[in-house]
């Protein structure tokens, strides 16, 4: 049969196997030399004065001890924040709603923040948080901004792992006697908890490269503060991508740059690593319940 | 059953369907607050002016406040990054689903996944630093920083959505398509081209909206690579995106200047809503 092949169809068959070779192997060989070349730059930097000081003329150190602390404090307080809500909303979705339209109208919204970029979501949470309710540039306004804008991923990942809950556990609490949240809480939210911790992952990871959203309403400050100081309005922090900009654009710093992108690469890996083992293993101990 | 807990069942009742609206309301605050800030620019400056305007000159003594330099780059920007970014990405999408073995698909799945993870300013540092430099030498221009280097970095963020969504699509085609198309003779490389990429067609038109979204909302990336000059777009001239725009007078703006920049970020969230728009038509069409 290979022999009645007509050299055309070869070439042509042959030509698209090249390409898809070729594209596979330069999307891989992009992400090697990105990743080598970050880390290659960055990593010499990395010390343990470097991470544990913060920037100072005075005593010459480079640190980024506060924009670690900023990000942790950020990713905190969002998530605090964020996850009752994104939760509670999923819940509604999945386990209340039951008008079609209503619940269109509710993934239509949803949809939506999830495809606002996030230099528009710096700049409303410019608006509302840092001015209209005069936060001032501070950890906090961007925390609620990055809120808003996380809430889309809590309630998807949330509701998937809901709608795997199958409907004989509701069925046999509610014949059981017990009230719809009393089912929910002890029986729909403990067997979902898979999707929960998953958006929970893959939320700090969105909010670890945050950047744009964070830059007008953080702040760029480099001040250490105290877990206190970060939920007290008017005090501005930078996270570490800010911290990042400023260094690379501003400044021209650019061995500091490197060493802040090998951390929150590493930090990437993490998080990817372990979102793919809440997916799998959480999920796994979900259903052996 | 006990009065408290029925009080509480109630309660509970309220409190989700408050969470359950909690994203519509965020929809309407953001829209709301964009319209009231973004429009009074707009009216002062005239609709014309500001949208077809070729001239951006924000701080000059007697200012100009034309966007249609942001609104072509972002348009170019985004056309270019597709152009490259999609036929690269399906063609991975396809080897992946498809061609290659578990292990390698495995292997190139999981570096898809990295690089979607990378913060977008990881990605202006390395255009910065090895895409900028490169693009000059080559080209042989004073500076590397314009729209060109700009493309290849927004291609790079736009491939990890255009391949895992393509590649969800080509995988849920039906296996008998392509059994029937390999029983009438057809090499596997032409069973793949010609059957299963077609059906999954409003899959991979998909991940390129979602592409185009992507790219045209990035912000920090090409902040750091594309020069920042309020140009009329050319592939080598240094030029200024509608997110840029924002981001890059904001700190310092005041007064009238201040509010043209709401009003810019108001004509990208008109086109991020159309795209949205444009998806929602897509998997509608699918689905029916």
């Amino acid at each position: 049969m290979q022999e009645k092949m007509s050299l055309n169809r070869k070439i042509k068959s042959a030509l698209l196997n090249v390409l898809m070779y070729l594209s596979a192997g330069i999307i891989c060989l992009i992400l090697l030399g990105v990743i080598g070349y970050i880390l290659y730059r960055g990593l010499p930097h990395i010390s343990v004065d470097f991470l544990t000081s913060k920037p100072s003329l005075i005593s010459g150190t480079v640190g980024i001890l506060s924009n670690i602390l900023n990000t942790v404090y950020i990713i905190l307080i969002t998530l605090i924040i964020v996850l009752p809500l994104g939760v509670g909303s999923a819940i509604y979705l999945n386990e209340y709603a039951t008008n079609k339209k209503l619940i269109r109208i509710i993934e239509l919204a949803t949809e939506t923040l999830s495809g606002i970029p996030s230099i528009i979501y710096g700049l409303v949470g410019m608006l509302i948080f840092v001015q209209f309710c005069s936060l001032g540039t501070s950890i906090l306004a961007g925390s609620l901004t990055l809120v808003i804008m996380t809430l889309p991923t809590i309630m998807r990942t949330t509701q998937e792992s809901l709608k795997t809950v199958s409907d004989g556990y509701r069925e046999g609490s509610l014949a059981l006697g017990s009230g719809k949240w009393y089912m929910i809480r002890t029986v729909v939210l403990p067997s979902a908890i898979d999707g929960i911790v998953t958006g929970c992952i893959l939320s700090i990871g969105r909010i670890v490269g945050e950047s744009a959203a964070l830059l007008f309403t953080a702040g760029m400050a480099n001040e250490i503060l105290g877990i206190v100081d970060a939920v007290t309005p008017g005090n501005a922090g930078s996270s570490l991508t800010v911290a990042l900009y400023m260094y690379a654009k501003e400044r021209g710093e650019f061995e500091i740059a490197f060493a802040i992108a090998a951390i929150l690469l590493i930090l990437t890996f993490v998080i990817n690593m372990s979102a793919k083992w809440a997916a799998t293993t959480l999920k796994k101990r979900g259903t052996k319940q | 059953m006990k009065k408290t807990a029925h009080f509480m069942e109630k309660s509970m009742n309220v409190v989700f369907t408050i969470c359950g609206f909690l994203a519509v309301g965020f929809v309407i605050l953001i829209t709301g607050f964009l319209c009231v800030s973004g429009t009074p620019a707009i009216g002062k400056i005239g609709i014309i002016d500001f949208l077809f305007g070729t001239e951006w000159a924000s701080t000059a003594s007697t200012p100009s406040y034309g966007i249609l330099p942001f609104i072509l780059t972002s348009v170019y920007g985004t056309f270019g990054a597709i152009i490259i970014g999609v036929p690269l990405g399906l063609m991975c999408a396809i080897f992946v689903a498809k061609m290659a073995n578990d292990k390698v698909s495995k292997a190139v799945r999981t570096s898809v996944d990295l690089l979607s993870g990378i913060p977008s300013v990881v990605y202006g540092l390395v255009g910065m630093i090895i895409i900028v430099p490169m693009v000059r030498e080559v080209f042989n221009l004073p500076d590397g920083a314009n729209l060109f280097s700009a493309i290849i970095v927004l291609t790079i963020m736009i491939l990890p959505s255009v391949i895992s969504v393509s590649e969800t699509a080509i995988k849920t085609v039906p296996k008998e398509y392509e059994e029937a198309s390999l029983a009438l003779g057809a090499t596997k490389t032409e069973t793949v081209f010609k059957v299963v990429v077609p059906a999954a067609k409003s899959g991979i038109i998909t991940s390129i909206v979602l592409g185009i979204g992507r790219s045209i909302g990035e912000a920090m990336a090409v902040m750091m690579v594309a020069g920042n000059v309020a140009n009329m777009p050319g592939l080598f001239k240094s030029v200024r995106f509608l997110t840029t725009a924002v981001a890059s007078e904001m700190s310092y703006s005041s007064g009238l200047q201040r509010e043209a920049l709401f009003s810019i970020a108001l004509v990208l969230f008109v086109f991020i809503l159309i795209i949205n728009l444009v998806l929602n038509l897509i998997v509608k069409k699918d689905k029916e």
